[in-house]
């Protein structure tokens, strides 16, 4: 435990020092709050800038910050002097990913208060922006632990960020991009955020982020044997 | 004296190229241990064995008592690694980034204090890492090796890169770990470092040792010329052989006062290593 949580506290100092980080987990929760407050339109569906962002919100930021970090402690070498120190791979991934998990609940937070979620639908609000969390940061865990370094974790992240963010976004517009982006986590999260209160959890919807959280940690593993931590 | 270290018969390949070819090597506690030879022979390789980074084809190493590739947990605390590649984090201070590792280890606050101190790095204790120089950044990685106070030191070629200054500065430190009783096993290819610390050097060239010994037996072993050199007072310099009559040649020329130093002519170790290899160290 001490472990994780050396890791974890190294994490919380080097993050509020690395802009490009921190600037992933203020982005949207920002945007929302200024969105939500400026912009009001007639026809406009209620707090619709909370469920469009929230969704763009999972599909981006625990994502990219767990690829980020998990690639520049490789291309630094530092991973390797913890891991010379007898800090375990798990424990690392822990420490960083509890990390990550934290500073986007706090984010999933502000998107709750500004869509005004009472009980509930708070509850299951939040539950859903927990397992998107989730299933975001193993993502990240996968190109993290895939990539040699900085680079090469960024020119892969970009194209699956896009995919798991705007996925949701554009199949308002096309329903063939609604048919593909079916089987994503962060499509069917964007349909039961916008069931909150009336539609109810659909089971398909469990199902899909279910198999997509299994395929997420099959990748991972394959991953991690595959390249380990180094 | 008893062996911290036991590595025998260690090989291991890259693909096709054997990089490590049936390495036998004993370090007694408390003795420096030198691996001496040009980049690419196979010395990180080595060392990476040793700390059981990497595993090897054939052959066993054992530090104090442990086979090397079954470390775990605590074993970690009884040696410190310093590898030339490690990093530091840029943006956290010096006193962050060993505090990191104090937690790890469940070392105080003041022990990291004193392992700055040792380094010299007090002062830039709040200074984030980016801003260090290289030999500040080399001081700090020693730094985190000094702070766990383990009995075995693995250095990898700690003063790579760095000013002459900041090198002996470095060097000065890992001598006061050798009087403290720490066993030392160092990288390098600068030969001056390992003649100035080390007990013993192996001397390694494609992956095998072609040389082991205290590095002043070594050079007198390959002192083929013997020779005396002898500066005269007139700026030129006189060979003679280093035979039964060189003390009467000596005498007549102190006393004429025209000697000003005499000095042997053995080969150092970059000699000897290029004789045994045909290859410079420095290469």
């Amino acid at each position: 435990m001490k472990n994780i949580t050396a890791v974890f506290l190294k994490q919380i100092k080097e993050t509020f020092r690395n802009k490009t980080i921190l600037i992933q987990f203020l982005m949207f929760p920002v945007m929302v709050i200024i969105m939500e407050n400026a912009i009001k339109l007639e026809n406009m569906p209620e707090h619709f800038f909370v469920k469009l962002f929230a969704v763009m919100f999972v599909g981006m930021a625990p994502l990219t910050c767990m690829s980020a970090i998990i690639s520049e402690e490789k291309e630094k070498n530092t991973l390797r002097a913890l891991m010379m120190s007898n800090v375990k791979p798990f424990e690392y991934l822990l420490g960083v990913g509890a990390y990550v998990f934290i500073m986007c609940i706090i984010g999933a937070v502000v998107f709750a208060v500004c869509g005004g979620y009472e009980g509930k639908d708070l509850l299951e609000f939040m539950v859903i922006m927990g397992a998107g969390i989730l299933l975001s940061s193993l993502t990240g865990a996968v190109i993290g632990v895939f990539s040699k370094n900085q680079m090469s974790a960024t020119s892969i992240t970009i194209p699956v960020m896009m995919i798991f963010s705007f996925l949701p976004m554009l199949s308002m517009f096309n329903e063939s991009i609604e048919k593909v982006a079916r089987i994503t986590y962060s499509q069917q999260m964007s349909i039961l955020i916008n069931g909150i209160g009336n539609a109810g959890i659909k089971p398909e919807s469990i199902i899909i982020i279910a198999v997509n959280f299994v395929v997420a940690s099959i990748l991972f593993t394959l991953a991690f044997r595959k390249k380990g931590l180094e | 004296m008893e062996n911290a270290i036991s590595i025998n018969g260690i090989t291991k390949s890259f693909g096709e190229k054997k990089v490590l070819d049936d390495i036998n090597l004993d370090v007694k506690k408390g003795e420096i241990l030198g691996l001496l030879g040009p980049s690419g022979a196979g010395k990180t390789t080595l060392i990476k064995i040793l700390t059981g980074q990497l595993s090897a084809e054939n052959g066993k190493s054992v530090i104090n008592g442990i086979n090397s590739q079954k470390f775990s947990g605590d074993d970690y605390r009884n040696f410190g690694i310093m590898m030339d590649n490690f990093g530091v984090y840029d943006r956290l201070s010096c006193f962050e980034n060993l505090k990191i590792f104090a937690r790890i280890y469940g070392i105080k606050n003041d022990k990291i204090n004193e392992a700055l101190e040792s380094v010299g790095l007090s002062d830039a204790k709040k200074t984030p890492a980016q801003n260090l120089s290289k030999g500040m950044k080399s001081r700090l990685r020693l730094a985190r090796v000094f702070m766990i106070n383990p009995d075995i030191l693995f250095l990898d070629e700690p003063t790579s890169g760095l000013d002459p200054a900041t090198a002996d500065e470095i060097q000065k430190m890992i001598q006061k770990e050798k009087e403290k009783g720490k066993t030392i096993f160092l990288t390098t290819h600068t030969m001056t470092e390992a003649e100035k610390l080390c007990d013993n050097v192996a001397l390694l060239s494609d992956g095998k040792i072609v040389e082991y010994g205290n590095p002043k037996e070594i050079c007198r072993r390959y002192n083929h010329q013997k020779k005396l050199k002898i500066h005269l007072t007139d700026g030129t310099e006189k060979e003679i052989p280093h035979d039964e009559n060189s003390a009467e040649i000596i005498s007549e020329l102190i006393k004429s006062g025209r000697a000003e130093t005499i000095h042997t002519t053995e080969p150092d170790l970059e000699t000897v290593f290029m004789e045994l290899t045909g290859k410079e160290l420095t290469a």
